[in-house]
């Protein structure tokens, strides 16, 4: 009987599996729906719009998806090792406030360098924080991160007592303004390097592929001599720092800082990773899916105010997408 | 309406299955399936995974529908539609993963969905009063305002059966009742069966315990490949007799001849204990090649002890030493990077990543080989899967996922994540835990050529005679104490089980 069910198996599974598919579906592994969904809606905004399919209008949609890019590599991490971090959006503020309150002339006024280092150190702070009150204190993360979305919120608020830090060094501002070889921001730069560097650590990286493992199966990672714990810190860390960047990528593109920004971040950056194909179980997603939602969500937005649509009518649009996008991945699984 | 012939032939008033079939699809799981169960006594229902045996007790409890046949229950017809139709012509089944609302008490558990009322408000007075009598009846002494949480498994499974009581159950189906159960337990499950049974009760009873059959039943319906092989009028038969008819061929070489130990004594274990006194003062040593079983009964703390010289649970004192060399057990890694590897009790839950491929699978644990700098290459996962799955034969090719593979090949693949180390202590515990005993043997030669290859291997299982078998000598525990080390020459069921239950 077992006999006759393995053949079977290994038949049915032969058949399916295509040689030149499978090095393409590694890179965009369980991505073919959102990427196919992705292609879909630019050919429908190439259609409808003059404007969409411009240079002008890409380079457009990538400076505005750069903050909301950034934060989405660090969740796709954390989501990938079956957690979740709702404190993205407070960090991001946290980052940029202190950032603005030790360099600004009217604070501190130790300069950008330090603000933009102090900025980074406070935000993997908080995310190391948030890990050690999932490892150690066994907080479900859900929790732990709700907690600190509310502590970096406050904090954030504290330091100027709630109002704005405005006007930073030309140089800081053209990171997000000026286009080197005519299409390529820094801060454009910074996102694609960074997505770059962490798909090749999620896919090519003994660590990396051990956060698969973890999202797996915590236990099974952890009998398999994998530092479950330590890992998990470091993950948290690091979406921390991640979010912190994007502060700081706000703060160049707005000029300003302010304690309110960021606010609802962490459900946009959630959403696009899960529209990237990645399951909220964890074990599975990856930095491809993630780029491919974050563009959804960037396209869709661009889209829908070239088309004249009310910001109110986008939210409810990128409601259904979400639900949709989850639904076709939850029934395609179940169709194999 | 013509009488049924079986019926007049023996006129009981019990329950007679005639010809059941049932196919999925092109496959046929029930083939022409009759039995009877006359009223107060056991049969007891065994076959191999996938015999059967669940198909034919859903149909009868209600939860399938059959393509073919009939049933005859209480001298009437019976077809329910539904588990709640079955419940009301008497038949109840208990399954094997309890279906309790933990947070909910055992009074609503026991009355849930048909809560006593007064009122408009549901009637606790009247509830907790009827559901301890039921319970009392089990001779069970629990409040019934008690959450169901709280209690262990098997005052978990009481309340099932007090539920099937109040429900006025005649015929109640236990799916594997004893597999979470320790022995004191299995035998007041017994003595309560024995008792229901003497007030008119039947049961129809699966199991894999083949050594239950004999305390329990009173006849015994073998099935294989969806049909009924072979029917005894009691239940004292031969366990050899029945597992050649579950597996249908002769199970002559059931266990691998073993090797002579050698020489070198690689792992030593000296009074070791547990933080929670699962287990206590433990000392034992195993040499190269050999293979030392451990045996007891659940709960006695033998997973408990094997998981801490892995370095899975914390010890509270005592020492391990692997190849002459002490170990600090500070977890999993330091205990593989010793040296000592462990294939734990629960595959699904702590062996593999079912939704991953055999290849990934097989890396986790592995980097230091697959990713000497830290690069993974697939090509690299690839090669090496390639070599775990032919050294172990493991049906299945390196970007398969391990939830395709059957329970015997994850079992293999769990093996060759730590052959290649190679490692010097190998740890089984349950190895054929949810297997077919058509595959266990394929396991039992792969755990025997490990020992051969020159690791030590401790071996903990609950079934006795795969102890019994594969084992040089055998540790046996209870209640967390070490009770003896028998030789293969002296380890009997009898000896072992003395020991166990002391």
């Amino acid at each position: 009987m077992t006999v006759s069910n393995d053949a079977s198996d290994l038949k049915a599974t032969t058949g399916a599996q295509g040689a030149t598919g499978a090095k393409l579906s590694a890179l965009f592994a369980g991505t073919m729906g959102p990427l196919i969904g992705l292609l879909l809606l630019c050919l429908a905004l190439t259609l409808t719009t003059d404007t969409f399919l411009t240079v002008r209008n890409i380079l457009n949609v990538l400076d505005q998806i750069t903050v909301l890019g950034i934060m989405a590599i660090g969740m796709t991490l954390v989501i990938l090792i079956g957690g979740i971090d709702l404190s993205v959006g407070s960090v991001l503020a946290l980052a940029s406030m202190v950032m603005g309150f030790v360099a600004h002339p009217d604070y501190l006024n130790l300069g950008l360098p330090a603000g933009i280092a102090a900025a980074l150190v406070v935000a993997g702070l908080c995310g190391l924080v948030s890990g050690l009150l999932v490892t150690l204190t066994k907080l479900p993360p859900f929790i732990a991160t709700l907690a600190m979305m509310s502590v970096a919120r406050g904090l954030a608020n504290m330091i100027t007592d709630g109002s704005q830090i405005v006007g930073f060094s030309d140089w800081f501002t053209n990171l997000s303004i000026i286009r080197h070889f005519g299409f390529l921001s820094v801060t454009v730069g910074l996102m694609i390097v960074l997505a770059i560097i962490f798909a090749i650590f999620l896919n090519y990286r003994a660590t990396g592929r051990s956060l698969y493992a973890i999202g797996g199966s915590a236990e099974v990672a952890r009998l398999s001599g994998i530092p479950v714990k330590s890992l998990t810190n470091w993950v948290y860390a690091i979406c921390g720092v991640l979010a912190g960047l994007a502060g700081i990528v706000l703060a160049a593109r707005l000029d300003s800082v302010q304690p309110s920004s960021g606010l609802g971040y962490e459900l946009d950056t959630i959403a696009a990773v899960v529209i990237g194909g990645a399951s909220l179980s964890g074990g599975v997603g990856s930095i491809g899916g993630t780029a491919v939602g974050v563009l959804i969500i960037g396209v869709l937005r661009n889209g829908l105010n070239l088309l004249g649509v009310s910001p109110f009518i986008q939210q409810v649009v990128i409601g259904v997408v979400i639900a949709l996008a989850v639904a076709t991945d939850t029934w395609r699984r179940r169709a194999q | 309406m013509s009488p049924d012939p079986r019926q007049s032939e023996s006129p009981h008033n019990g329950l007679f299955v005639n010809g059941l079939c049932k196919s999925y699809g092109p496959v046929q799981v029930l083939a022409d399936a009759s039995f009877e169960v006359r009223p107060g006594e056991v049969v007891a229902l065994l076959g191999e995974n996938g015999a059967g045996k669940s198909t034919v007790s859903n149909i009868i409890a209600g939860a399938t529908k059959s393509d073919a046949g009939s049933i005859i229950w209480r001298g009437k017809p019976y077809s329910p539609a539904n588990p709640a139709a079955a419940i009301e012509a008497g038949v109840g089944m208990i399954h094997q993963e309890l279906k309790l609302l933990p947070d909910l008490s055992v009074a609503e558990n026991v009355y849930v969905g048909r809560l006593p009322m007064r009122g408009g408000r549901i009637d606790r007075a009247i509830m907790n009063a009827k559901a301890s009598a039921q319970l009392k009846r089990l001779g069970l002494d629990v409040s019934p305002e008690r959450k169901v949480r709280t209690l262990r498994i098997a005052a978990q499974q009481q309340v099932e059966i007090a539920k099937a009581l109040t429900l006025n159950a005649e015929l109640l189906i236990f799916d594997e009742p004893t597999a979470a159960l320790g022995g004191e337990e299995t035998e007041l499950l017994f003595q309560q069966i024995r008792k229901l049974k003497a007030e008119g009760m039947s049961f129809i009873y699966i199991s894999h315990r083949l050594d239950e059959i004999a305390q329990i039943a009173d006849r015994v319906v073998v099935m294989r490949d969806g049909r009924i092989v072979a029917r005894h009028e009691r239940a004292d038969i031969p366990v050899r007799t029945v597992v050649e008819q579950m597996v249908g061929r002769s199970v002559e070489r059931m266990f691998p001849t073993l090797s002579p130990p050698g020489t070198d004594t690689l792992l030593e274990v000296e009074n070791l204990s547990s933080p929670e006194r699962s287990f206590n003062d433990v000392s034992f040593s195993v040499k190269s090649g050999e293979i030392l079983g451990i045996a007891g009964l659940i709960g006695a703390g033998r997973t408990e002890l094997v998981r801490a010289i892995a370095g899975a649970d914390p010890i509270s004192s005592g020492s391990v030493r692997v190849g002459g060399q002490p170990v600090h057990l500070s977890g999993p890694a330091a205990a593989i990077k010793a040296g000592v590897v462990l294939v734990p009790e629960d595959r699904k839950a702590q062996g593999v990543v079912l939704d991953q491929t055999i290849g990934e699978n097989l890396a986790f644990g592995n980097f230091d080989h697959v990713a000497p700098k830290g690069w993974v290459f697939p090509k690299a996962v690839q090669k090496f899967a390639e070599a775990g799955i032919s050294r172990l034969g493991v049906k299945g090719r390196p970007n398969q996922a391990v939830s395709k593979l059957s329970g015997g090949n994850q079992q293999k693949v769990i093996i060759a994540k730590w052959v290649s180390r190679p490692p010097k202590v190998f740890i089984l515990d349950e190895p054929t835990r949810g297997i077919d005993v058509g595959a266990r043997a394929a396991i039992y030669d792969v755990i025997a050529d490990l020992a051969r290859s020159g690791m030590a291997v401790v071996v903990v299982s609950s079934d006795l005679e795969e102890v019994l078998g594969l084992s040089h000598r055998v540790l046996v525990l209870s209640r967390g104490r070490q009770r003896g080390i028998l030789d293969r020459s002296e380890a009997s069921n009898v000896a072992v089980m003395e020991l166990a239950t002391s």
